[in-house]
């Protein structure tokens, strides 16, 4: 009898790892450092110091992006909008900063709560107007992709005037207690980021109906949740989490570009998705979007150490976008 | 006899499960054998390992005769094997031919189906089950009923020699139940061996011949379905014999009303529905299919929308629009269909219990205080003796009577006043039927208001004070529980039809 219970305990721990997709992420994370053994080896200029910072630099804006769109691809819906939507918050930031000249804080939130609106906006046209989200965040991406080229007049807002806003994404508060290591603030955001929304998940009330949503919906509107207003809540925060990114980019360009954005919404769906998070819903998890993310810019960036042409470098991120969905599934039989 | 098929000494382990172990079942020609056991026994295992779904981990499988190991229900259908799944496996949006001949399509020349000869097809099938059926139906417009046929038929169309039916009446009523005999005991003529999954035992003395009982994944033993009393097989599925104590209605007409409803209507489904419930009360809600019952609780319940109405919760009016009203006004329902209405399976059974309780789990930030939610959890995993590993467990991997008691447990920590169950033993053993009957005595104990709908009469009787009857959306009678009342008083009430107009309306 005893032995039964045990054997009972230990198949809870056993299920219980597996439901934290300890495995998923274990395969993506061993991808991952292969990828990095295999470059260094191809190429002696990839393992150097610059040329980490630079890979993390690079997945700091799509991984700030691919976090925020998690939360609504585990809800069991999908964000096409992220990428404009990055855009526009960036052009906001250039209204607030260098049009009118307000205080660099004011621009940062204004930016931000762009984001947040518009994920408002999105999650509204999904949980109220019952539109698809497919469908509704597709109307949202070409919206802000019209409503930045209006704004700005099709021309970019630099940042000239606003001494520091170039530092939120280039500056380094690491390298200045460390000298050694100049690790950018935009990585240091990307990781409280990653932090902060990985708690959120797993810790509160919004992390646990963003999972029972893209569960069973119905289940959960059954529970007498008022599963509409949480959805929407979901869209208001990842959206949020959008607008850091349009921060983080026009930092990092020192300018909004209104032009740019289309694209990076698929980029960041790709990160999510070899992160192991089902485009079904109800499962995925915010570590394995991050490993997804690094995945992708250490593929780009190892693919140009090696001289290989950016046209073949599209062609591999596309192929392992079905090689990683493909290992996942495997190991799901 | 011909042995059709023999298993022996079959085992199967899930994570944290021996859901097999040493199990056994032999099954003759012609013969409809009775496959019995509590929730999490392993008869819906079993089949799944006979029909090729699940791999055994060791065991024989003889089929007429030889070692057979069917991989893949493909496998199983050429070996002649069918299986009729508890939850139905059919594609909504096809027609009933389409259903019955996917995958195997007759064909035109250049790859094009033969449209006309697969329905006719289909309608030599129907015929041959005395089915009063287009093949060209869309099926998710049919009855459940009338989509199990299309399982049962779609079956046969493979020539199937052994047939395994998991809970086939789950969703039939009476009527549908008899055609379904019928056809079974059709095929039993013609020498298909049928495995009939069922918990009703009055279903088990009218068509079975034999019974295999199994327990905890074991082989108890096999008896013959006719001779063998009732209480013996009981004892034999409980390990122990399960007893109940005769109901006794209380006197309520003294105790204040818990919920009472005016004049609900919504199109051709509700007509002119009002009753009262009292503190303390089991109302029963009998009725067939598709006379409203559902509808009426999912109404109150704010998941439907309502032409008109009144919903008075404690005397005071509220006006629920959505379920989120409904939890506020003190209300739970439990749906009949767990999996698509109950439970997020993939989520864990703790998630599940606390989700309509959140906020009492949580701090203002609205941070989770999981160990609260694990204690509460554990505790109501206990109480209502819910079987799981653990409560990280996934809900999908836990048998159909521990989610459903997960559905309870969830509202029974919510602390809700009224309790609406549909349905709360459907797919449900009789130890675990027992429990969910005590469990709604204990609730009415302490106050709480039950609205009970049930297919199954006598639980009905069982269980409720009062018994309202309804017929094609309308309240036919509300009769007394007890001794007073029998099924015939019920079943004249819910086959009253409605002949003329203006007799439709309140009847207290």
């Amino acid at each position: 009898m005893t032995a039964s219970v045990d054997a009972k305990k230990e198949g809870g721990f056993l299920a219980g790892l597996i439901k934290s997709g300890a495995h998923q992420k274990l395969l993506a994370f061993a991808s991952l450092i292969m990828l990095l053994i295999g470059f260094s080896l191809g190429s002696p200029n990839f393992m150097q110091m610059s040329n980490m910072i630079a890979i993390l630099q690079a997945t700091s804006v799509i991984g700030v992006l691919a976090i925020g769109v998690t939360l609504i691809i585990i809800t069991g819906g999908i964000d096409l909008s992220i990428g404009t939507m990055m855009t526009f918050c960036a052009v906001i930031c250039g209204v607030f900063l260098t049009y009118w000249g307000l205080p660099l804080p004011v621009g940062v939130v204004a930016g931000i709560g762009a984001g947040a609106f518009c994920g408002f906006c999105s999650g509204t046209f999904v949980a109220k107007m019952k539109i698809p989200p497919f469908i509704a965040t597709l109307g949202m991406m070409l919206i802000l992709k019209g409503l930045s080229l209006v704004i700005s007049g099709t021309r970019p807002i630099y940042f000239n005037d606003t001494p520091g806003f170039d530092k939120i994404s280039r500056g380094s508060l690491i390298g200045e207690v460390i000298p050694g290591l100049p690790i950018p603030n935009g990585v240091l955001i990307l990781f409280l980021v990653a932090i902060g929304v990985a708690y959120v998940l797993s810790r509160t009330v919004l992390g646990r109906y963003t999972y029972a949503l893209g569960s069973n919906e119905e289940a959960v509107r059954l529970s007498g949740v008022n599963a509409d207003r949480w959805k929407i809540a979901i869209y208001t925060f990842a959206g949020a989490i959008c607008g850091i990114a349009g921060v983080l980019i026009a930092s990092r360009l020192n300018s909004a570009q209104p032009a740019l954005g289309l694209g990076y919404e698929l980029e960041a769906i790709a990160a999510v998705v070899i992160g192991g998070t089902s485009l079904a819903g109800g499962r995925g998890t915010i570590l394995g979007t991050l490993i997804g993310a690094l995945i992708m810019s250490v593929l780009t960036n190892g693919l140009r150490v090696m001289s290989v042409a950016q046209e073949w470098q599209t062609v591999a991120t596309g192929a392992i976008i079905i090689l990683a969905v493909y290992a996942d599934m495997s190991r799901k039989k | 006899m011909d042995k059709i098929v023999e298993m022996i000494g079959v085992d199967k382990g899930f994570p944290g499960v021996q859901a097999l172990k040493d199990a056994r079942l032999e099954l003759y020609k012609g013969e409809v054998h009775a496959l019995m056991g509590e929730n999490g026994a392993g008869k819906s295992t079993l089949m799944k390992v006979l029909s090729g779904i699940y791999k055994k981990d060791a065991g024989e499988i003889l089929i007429r005769g030889k070692p057979e190991e069917p991989v893949g229900p493909r496998e199983a259908q050429a070996l002649g094997i069918g299986i009729i799944h508890q939850e139905l496996s059919l594609m909504m949006d096809l027609s009933a031919a389409q259903n019955i001949f996917i995958g195997r399509e007759p064909r035109l020349s250049f790859g094009r189906i033969d449209d006309a000869e697969m329905n006719r097809k289909a309608a030599t099938l129907f015929s041959s089950m005395h089915l009063d059926l287009d093949p060209q139906t869309v099926v998710g417009d049919l009855t459940i009923a009338k989509q199990q046929m299309i399982e049962i038929s779609k079956a046969l169309s493979f020539n199937s020699e052994v047939l395994i039916m998991d809970e086939p009446t789950a969703a039939l009523n009476d009527a549908e139940i008899a055609d379904l005999f019928n056809i079974i005991n059709k095929l039993k003529a013609n020498g298909v061996g049928i495995v009939y999954i069922s918990h009703k035992m009055d279903e088990l003395k009218r068509i079975a011949d034999r019974v295999t009982v199994m327990r905890d994944g074991q082989y108890v033993g096999t008896v013959d379905a006719k001779e063998t009393p009732v209480d013996q097989i009981i004892a034999m599925m409980v390990g122990r014999k399960v007893q109940h104590d005769p109901l006794v209605v209380p006197e309520i007409s003294d105790v204040p009303v818990a919920l009472e409803v005016r004049g609900l209507n919504r199109g051709k489904e509700i007509r002119d529905v009002s009753f009262k419930l009292h503190r303390g009360e089991v109302l029963g809600f009998a009725g067939l299919m598709g006379a409203g019952r559902t509808e009426v609780a999912r109404a109150i319940f704010g998941a439907d929308p309502l032409d008109a109405g009144e919903v008075f919760v404690g005397g005071e009016k509220r006006h629920i629009t959505s379920p989120h009203d409904a939890v506020k006004a003190g209300i739970g329902y439990l749906s009949e269909d767990r999996k698509r209405y109950g439970l997020a399976i993939t989520m864990d059974v703790a998630a599940n219990t606390a989700m309509p309780n959140l906020e009492n789990f949580t701090s203002q930030l609205g941070v989770l205080n999981e160990s609260e939610i694990d204690t509460a959890t554990q505790e109501m995993v206990d109480k209502l003796n819910i079987r799981t590993p653990s409560i990280h467990q996934e809900v999908r991997l836990l048998s159909g009577g521990n989610q459903q008691k997960i559905v309870v447990g969830k509202w029974l920590l919510r602390d809700c006043d009224i309790f609406i169950f549909d349905e709360p033993t459907r797919g449900i053993d009789v130890g675990a039927k027992a429990e969910i009957y005590r469990l709604i005595e204990d609730l009415t104990a302490r106050g709480k208001a039950v609205i009970m709908i049930s297919s199954e009469l006598p639980e009905v009787m069982r269980l409720s004070h009062r018994i309202l009857v309804m017929c094609e959306g309308r309240v036919t009678g509300i009769l007394p529980g007890g001794e007073g009342t029998t099924q015939e008083d019920i079943m004249t009430l819910a086959t009253q039809r409605d002949t003329n107009q203006q007799n439709a309306g309140y009847i207290q």
